[in-house]
């Protein structure tokens, strides 16, 4: 018999070279990680300084502080309105609805197995752009006032998403079907929006193609907090399944030989990836680009571990979120771009660039 | 009386639930404790589907598995999984993993949702075993072949499983490749004492590497037993069409095919 079993390096003690390297990679991507918040944070500084009012960095940075920490930081009036009543809550909204589709988008990715895969592939976000037509033209919706939209446009993508949940449990759980279901849900909600914008007024028609376009001053602090409890909760979800993400992206026979039913959790991460771009979606319009390609970037960056992943996926979406509000912000000031527009005229030159500049495939 | 690690009781399985063809019909075997049994049969004879029915991975329409004389039907997913380990034979592709990461999978069933040093170490120490620390941090779709089996069976023991199921370990490998992976399960058998059974191609490496052999036919099991018993001219014509010429080579079989047998076409 050949002696193929051989013991080599040592069992306790010393770490081999190989081990080393193992640990000083696993420290680099929690490095990559931690520097995010801190280029989120540089950025809220940048960001919160342009507009009318001419604020210094330094102004806008204490004026943030000075509410976390009063007695080391001091700020005007007129600073402290500028900053935490116009500027912030935008910054805010930025950096949420980046990070909740963000991750949403990484979960998406890795249950459907498909680099293609994003909330907006899936319909999600026709369906909410259905329920907005269903306000805007004909005033019909589940909620009054300024609820009609928003409550319309949450509901219809759950009711998209839940359609395809409904149709994959039927069928089985594969990511094909949940994929084809999408697809099937995208053209039928959007067939449907089409038919509202035949018949409605230029006004409508207005509306509804800003609502199309993103936008992310459109509520303040108040509405965030929901928000903001909807994607930790949902984060946290996906989180927990982050290694029954791993073990997927393997194929389903072999997750379930490793104890993982793929179906089940597609169903868990699916339900709780729609709350997260609902919750968002509903209010700040359709934001692309983000849940898709924000994903990928943290792939190349960070791998495809989705214990890192996911928390680098919506921090990097954070990130080009911001950023792309900031710069659209700037550009023809006063005049502020659509950020659903800036997100995708700036990050896909950048995304093509990674492309060509990586040489390992990543899908 | 003889142990019994697993066993398969009259296992009848087919896809379109009851009414269609059945893949597999009534098939029983069992398996000892730290041996290997090799399952050998042409194209769709239900081998891979007999091994998916072990794991339950597919749930056959009627029978019963026991593992250590337990009914799996009724175990959860993650028990499964701490006992049986499945090294499937194609590998679909999705976003890269490296090697250590392949392998860590292999701890999900002991985990709850992070890992430790100590299932850190664990991994490291397959890998030496298996002498394929080197690769760690290496893409799995960067490897050869013979590399990838071997991750594979890596990822397996790392699952600590006591019965290791192998669908076609040695296809797509050189013959040198497909000596170095059957020596790795035959000594991982023996010292390891886990239990394997191989849905194998290859007659030859069937003969000198298992302890038992299953010969299989559209969903049937044809004959079982030693090497020595299974592997005969008579049953290989009849199993696969060919003609064949058994010689004896190191106490194991040796099957030299001739060619396939000249039948007269049926009329009607």
């Amino acid at each position: 018999m050949a002696k193929t079993i051989r013991r080599r390096g040592t069992r306790t003690g010393k770490k081999s070279a190989i081990q080393e390297e193992h640990s000083k990679r696993i420290g680099m991507k929690i490095i990559l990680i931690l520097t995010l918040p801190v280029l989120i944070f540089i950025i809220t500084g940048i960001s919160a300084t342009l507009g009318s009012a001419d604020l210094l960095i330094w102004d806008a940075y204490s004026a943030i502080l000075h509410r976390i920490f009063p007695e080391y930081f001091y700020t005007t009036w007129l600073s402290d309105i500028c900053v935490w009543h116009l500027r912030l809550p935008r910054i805010a909204w930025a950096i949420t609805a980046g990070f909740g589709l963000g991750i949403a988008g990484a979960a998406m990715q890795a249950i459907l197995r498909n680099p293609l895969a994003s909330p907006f592939t899936l319909g999600i976000s026709s369906g909410a752009a259905f329920g907005v037509s269903l306000a805007i033209v004909l005033n019909l919706g589940f909620f009054g006032g300024m609820w009609l939209i928003v409550g319309n446009a949450f509901i219809f993508a759950m009711l998209c998403s839940g359609l395809i949940l409904g149709l994959a449990s039927i069928r089985g759980a594969t990511s094909e079907i949940m994929i084809l279901c999408g697809i099937a849900m995208n053209y039928i909600f959007g067939a449907a929006s089409s038919l509202f914008q035949y018949f409605a007024s230029d006004q409508e028609l207005r509306g509804m193609s800003f609502w199309g376009m993103g936008d992310l001053g459109a509520f303040s602090w108040e509405e965030l907090r929901p928000v903001i409890v909807l994607i930790a909760i949902g984060s946290f979800v996906l989180m927990r399944k982050a290694w029954d993400l791993n073990v997927m992206t393997v194929g389903d026979e072999t997750a379930k030989s490793l104890g993982v039913d793929s179906g089940r959790i597609r169903l868990i991460v699916m339900t709780a990836s729609s709350l997260l771009i609902a919750g968002i979606v509903a209010f700040t319009g359709i934001i692309g680009f983000i849940g898709l390609v924000g994903p990928h970037m943290a792939r190349m960056i960070i791998g495809a571990d989705h214990r890192f992943l996911l928390p680098a996926s919506g921090l990097l979406g954070g990130v080009i979120l911001l950023g792309a509000d900031t710069v659209g912000r700037t550009i023809l000031a006063p005049i502020i771009l659509p950020v659903g527009s800036m997100t995708s005229m700036l990050g896909v030159p950048f995304f093509l660039y990674l492309i060509l500049k990586r040489r390992r495939e990543y899908w | 009386m003889v142990m019994i690690k697993l066993e398969t009781i009259d296992i009848v399985f087919s896809y379109d639930g009851h009414s269609g063809p059945p893949i597999l019909d009534d098939v029983s075997i069992q398996l000892a404790p730290s041996r290997i049994l090799g399952i050998v049969g042409p194209n769709g004879s239900g081998k891979s589907t007999l091994l998916k029915c072990i794991d339950r991975i597919i749930k056959p329409n009627h029978g019963s598995v026991l593992l250590d004389r337990r009914e799996i039907m009724k175990m959860g997913r993650m028990e499964i999984a701490k006992k049986i380990g499945y090294v499937q034979q194609t590998i679909s592709r999705g976003f890269p993993t490296s090697v250590f990461d392949t392998v860590l999978m292999g701890r999900r069933p002991h985990l709850n949702w992070r890992s430790d040093e100590e299932d850190d170490e664990k991994i490291w120490e397959v890998l030496r075993l298996l002498d394929i620390e080197d690769l760690a941090l290496k893409y799995f779709g960067e490897l050869s072949g013979g590399q990838q089996q071997k991750v594979l069976i890596a990822r397996a023991l790392a699952q600590e499983a006591e019965v290791i199921l192998l669908d076609e370990p040695t296809s797509n490998l050189d013959i040198l490749r497909q000596f170095e992976v059957m020596d790795i399960i035959r000594d991982l058998v023996n010292k390891k004492l886990v239990s394997a059974i191989i849905a194998i191609h290859d007659l030859n490496l069937a003969s000198r590497y298992s302890d038992k052999i299953i010969m299989m036919k559209r969903g049937k099991i044809v004959s079982a037993g030693e090497p020595s018993y299974v592997l005969t001219a008579d049953n290989i014509a009849s199993v696969y069409g060919v003609e064949a010429v058994i010689r004896k080579q190191s106490e194991a079989p040796y099957i030299i095919p001739i060619g396939p047998i000249k039948t007269t076409i049926r009329k009607g």
